[in-house]
């Protein structure tokens, strides 16, 4: 089916996000308005006022009413997402690059760049069940290495945080303690993207050293390498199929050096268990910066550097032809 | 570069050695000790000490006090000799080559010894002892890939850290893997020129490696070495080194080894000034050297080498690597050679002289007789370029001439014929003269040759012929010329008929697979971003490849001739790839010609083969896809149980907000029904 263009964005996308249900659908860029729109037919809801800089990511609340966003004008702000009123500011010392909301939305995590003399940090922030209480002081504030940390994730049962790096390492932390548990190389350029499986057992990463890989949650163990030839800026996996989603592309400086074929701006789809390659869908023009899945798994979008969301919803022949 | 501490198991003896001579760079490497010094009183001390200063710092710069002239403690009258400390120790050698002998006086002549060199001499037992004569070891068959019972090819490729040897499958479409190192080089791989060896370079110097396990046979040290080149039979091997000046007085210095590469022995070390080797046509831009600085001659076992001089021509017999005749060849203003690749024949081109009065040459001289078989005088020459026949049956030499006015130049080709009586010449000129000549090749096993000119970005391809086949009329003539093609470079099959024009690098890498034969294009490709263009030497197969030198689509294609895309292989950090050159074919030309005329029959089997292999290698693959699913579900199931004590822990913390299964995956089977008939079935 012919995608929804949803222009909405000036800026480079960074993140896209479904609710739960999936009838929403959220996506942040370098521009300081995160946006909702309906993923059914890609009408925009609204925006979220209120940040000063690009936003790298948000999460939203399992239940659709909080959606807590990271701006790198140093803040992040937690938001009533059908008003559209911010509840609740934390600011940060240094500009903000990855959210996530824990199990049950207790907690969030938070980190931040390294900035002056401030290493990159990840800071715990306890929720009140109601914002007006809500304290600005993180629990627990830990300092990480070198290098931005692009997404964070709790896992088991909100005890620890993973958290994947500019390094191209991901860290398990202690949450209560921030004790480093486990830290593991896996990739050699800067992991962009990190998504969980449904249930939980594994994540794929996305980084600029071309490939995407598919790691255990529990031991961080690669268990597939997926080869792209191109930066790999994001990745996704479908909740119904062995099928992953990988976008990317040249990087953006270097597009007008080549012609624009070399780019590879497509979405592609690769196998999950043969790590090969099976599909791929054009449309941006320039590199992907943002895939997700619809929890139902019948739709896709794709966010790109040009600032356009690309809403995909598949056809019949996707669920009933045999790829292998 | 290798990790520290760690040799990737590959232990050198050399180390040992190249060790030792870094160590002494701080310590003694850098002094000399001077003899035969005259004995002085105190009061004459300072003046001699001042003369063997000035002496000495003329070769090098010495050390902060590094000058030491002992004295007798009791007499005060110095010792006759010195300790000279230079900054480094290629100081201190050249320090040593140059004032051993020098005269003083009548009565004191110098003798300078390496400081290092009394210690290392010292140790040396005044007793002989007979070397313990090693056991033999039979090495594998070194030819072993040749044996391949389905005649595959092997090639190298040179990617990231690693290095890999592999079998071209075609009939699998797909590489299989020989025999792959990590660091096994530090700078670059090079086949031997008829694939027994392969050789790497490292800091300390050359190894080759062989058989089919890829042992190492031999090595040869050469510290600092940057280029190799074999002889075309693999008797020997030639390896490089330069040494920049540390100061504006000195010159650049070069260091060339030939060595034997099966007993490992260095034959002979040429040292000097680069300026005094890069002479001519062998000048590069600033005064550099164009490799190869020595040029083998074809065809008859490795026996003369030569190197271009200042008006000669220097040419050197093995095995002892002595100058032929003791003379080299005298050729007032040689600029350029090339030796024949089939017999000891050169080419050399001589500029004018006297200011024009004596015409620019070419001469076709024979070795050892230095017999000139055959030269052509040539007039307002700007520049001249020579290009041999594979085969040796041809040689074509392109010309350029200055116009009248001398403002610009036009180009023609004179075509030696060297299978013929007397090796008579033809001039071929272009239609168009003032074209410029992007690319010449000569077809291999034939006498078909294609050039490439025009101005504009997209040149006109030409093919001609040196003789009719069907006549046998001689004399060079158009085949046929087609315009714009999207092209910069040829390259010919090695068995000739069919050649790939490509417009490499700037144009894309676009690859048009053209039949010479007939006279049409046979596929027209695109390998983007394409850097290098390689065939198969059988001339069945074409690797292209994008290098390390773009920075996108690194990796290589597999094309069959006539442009089918066989297989790709992406690889990150590209460098080289190198098909395994073959051993001569051992085969006389009538049993070739026997192949060739029943060939339906003998391919039959073959085909079939591949058709099988083709087969397995699919059901290889399933087999494959299905283990791999088996160890996906094994590894889901493993973590049944994490997942189970994860939902407990999802339930806990979400309470009653969870609700039980929120997306479900439902096979649905749809019947449709495409139509009913109905028929009486006779009872």
């Amino acid at each position: 089916m012919r995608p929804y263009l949803l222009k909405g964005h000036e800026r480079p996308l960074t993140q896209l996000k479904f609710n739960r249900e999936g009838d929403l659908l959220f996506s942040c860029a370098k521009d300081p308005h995160p946006t909702l729109w309906y993923s059914s037919d890609g009408q925009r809801v609204g925006t979220y006022i209120g940040h000063n800089g690009a936003v790298p990511s948000c999460d939203v609340s399992l239940d659709s009413s909080r959606l807590l966003t990271a701006s790198q004008d140093s803040s992040a702000k937690l938001w009533d997402v059908e008003t559209g009123e911010c509840l609740h500011t934390f600011k940060f010392q240094a500009p903000c690059r990855a959210v996530a909301f824990s199990l049950g939305e207790q907690h969030a995590a938070i980190s931040t760049d390294a900035f002056m003399a401030q290493p990159s940090l990840i800071h715990i922030v306890k929720l009140a069940e109601d914002p007006a209480d809500q304290e600005s002081e993180p629990e627990i504030s830990f300092t990480c290495p070198k290098g931005r940390i692009s997404r964070v994730a709790f896992t088991d049962g909100n005890t620890t945080l993973l958290a994947v790096s500019e390094d191209g390492y991901v860290r398990r932390y202690d949450v209560e303690t921030g004790k480093m548990l486990q830290e593991e190389h896996i990739h050699e350029g800067y992991i962009q993207d990190m998504q969980m499986s449904t249930d939980g057992t594994h994540f794929v990463t996305a980084s600029l050293d071309k490939t995407a890989k598919l790691v255990d949650a529990q031991t961080l163990e690669v268990l597939k390498t997926y080869v792209t030839e191109r930066n790999a800026n994001s990745a996704a996996l479908s909740p119904i199929f062995d099928h992953v989603l990988i976008g990317g592309g040249q990087e953006a400086s270097q597009v007008t050096t080549t012609s624009s074929r070399a780019g590879r701006f497509e979405a592609r789809f690769f196998h999950k268990i043969y790590e090969e390659e099976f599909a791929s869908c054009r449309g941006h023009f320039g590199p992907i910066n943002a895939t997700a899945f619809h929890p139902d798994g019948r739709s896709f979008v794709t966010g790109g550097e040009d600032g356009y969301v690309r809403l995909h919803h598949f056809d019949n022949d996707y669920f009933s032809a045999r790829f292998f | 570069m290798l990790p520290e501490d760690d040799d990737m198991g590959i232990e050198s003896e050399d180390d040992e050695i190249a060790e030792e001579e870094i160590q002494t760079e701080s310590g003694f490497g850098s002094v000399i000790v001077v003899d035969n010094l005259p004995c002085v009183s105190p009061e004459k001390y300072e003046k001699l000490l001042g003369v063997v200063t000035r002496l000495f710092s003329r070769v090098g710069t010495i050390r902060e006090g590094g000058l030491w002239m002992p004295t007798d403690p009791e007499t005060k009258d110095s010792l006759g000799f010195a300790f000279i400390e230079f900054l480094t120790p290629a100081e201190a050698h050249a320090a040593r080559e140059q004032t051993n002998g020098y005269k003083l006086d009548k009565s004191h002549t110098f003798v300078v010894n390496m400081f290092d060199d009394f210690e290392k001499y010292l140790k040396v037992t005044d007793e002989y002892q007979p070397p313990a004569p090693k056991e033999y070891v039979p090495t594998d068959n070194l030819l072993e890939w040749m044996m391949d019972r389905r005649g595959r090819d092997q090639f190298v490729v040179r990617y990231g850290d690693e290095t890999e040897v592999h079998w071209h499958d075609a009939a699998r479409r797909q590489p299989e893997e020989v025999y792959k190192r990590t660091f096994w080089t530090e700078s670059f791989v090079q086949w031997s020129p008829r694939g027994t060896y392969l050789a790497t370079v490292h800091r300390q110097g050359v190894a080759v490696w062989g058989g089919p396990k890829f042992v190492r046979l031999m090595r040869f040290s050469h510290p600092g070495c940057v280029l190799i080149d074999f002889s075309p039979c693999e008797k020997y091997l030639i390896s490089y080194s330069s040494q920049e000046p540390n100061n504006p007085r000195e010159k650049a210095s070069l260091t060339l080894n030939i060595f034997d590469i099966r007993n490992g022995k260095k034959l002979r070390n040429f040292t000097g000034g680069t300026e005094d080797f890069a002479v001519g046509a062998a000048a590069g831009p600033g005064g550099s050297l164009k490799w190869p600085v020595f040029k083998w001659a074809g065809g008859c076992d490795d026996k003369y080498f030569a190197r271009l001089g200042k008006n000669a021509i220097s040419v050197y017999e093995t095995p002892d690597m002595g100058l032929l005749d003791k003379k080299s060849l005298k050729l007032d203003g040689v600029h350029d050679f090339a030796w024949s690749p089939a017999e000891p024949i050169l080419c050399a081109y001589q500029t004018e002289q006297s200011g024009g009065n004596l015409p620019a040459r070419i001469s076709l001289v024979r070795m050892p007789d230095r017999q000139e078989l055959r030269q052509k005088n040539l007039f307002s020459v700007s520049d001249v370029k020579m290009f041999w026949h594979p085969q040796g049956d041809y040689l074509a030499v392109r010309v350029e001439r200055y116009t009248k006015t001398r403002k610009s130049t036009y180009s023609a080709f004179e075509l030696f014929s060297l299978k013929e009586r007397d090796i008579p010449m033809e001039i071929l000129e272009l239609p168009d003269k003032s074209e410029k000549i992007i690319d010449f090749q000569w077809e291999p096993r034939g006498n078909r040759f294609a050039i490439l000119h025009g101005d504009g970005p997209r040149p006109t391809f030409s093919l001609y012929c040196m003789k009719d086949l069907k006549t046998t009329a001689r004399g060079v003539q158009l085949i046929g010329t087609l315009p714009n093609k999207q092209a910069n470079c040829m390259s010919w099959s090695p068995q000739g008929k069919f050649l790939i024009l490509g417009g490499l690098k700037a144009l894309n890498g676009q690859l048009e697979f053209f039949n010479a034969d007939d006279f049409e294009t046979l596929n027209a490709a695109e390998h983007f971003m394409c850097t290098d263009i390689d065939w198969d030497p059988t001339g069945r197969y074409v690797a292209t490849s994008v290098t390390s030198i773009h920075q996108m689509e690194n990796g290589y294609n597999i094309w069959l001739f006539n442009g089918e895309l066989l297989y790709r292989t992406p690889k990150e950090r590209f460098y080289q790839y190198l098909w395994r050159p073959r051993q001569p074919t051992l085969l006389t030309p009538e049993q070739e010609r026997d192949i060739l005329k029943n060939l339906k029959q003998r391919t039959k089997r073959f085909e079939e083969e591949d058709e099988a292999l083709a087969l397995e290698s699919d059901a290889g693959l399933v087999a494959m896809r299905k283990k791999l699913m088996k160890d996906w579900e094994d590894w889901l199931e493993s973590k049944r149980e994490w997942i189970e004590q994860n939902e407990a822990t999802r339930r806990a913390i979400l309470g009653d907000r969870l609700q039980e299964g929120e997306f479900t995956v439902e096979q649905v089977e749809v019947e449709d029904k495409l139509g009913t008939t109905e028929e009486l079935i006779a009872a």
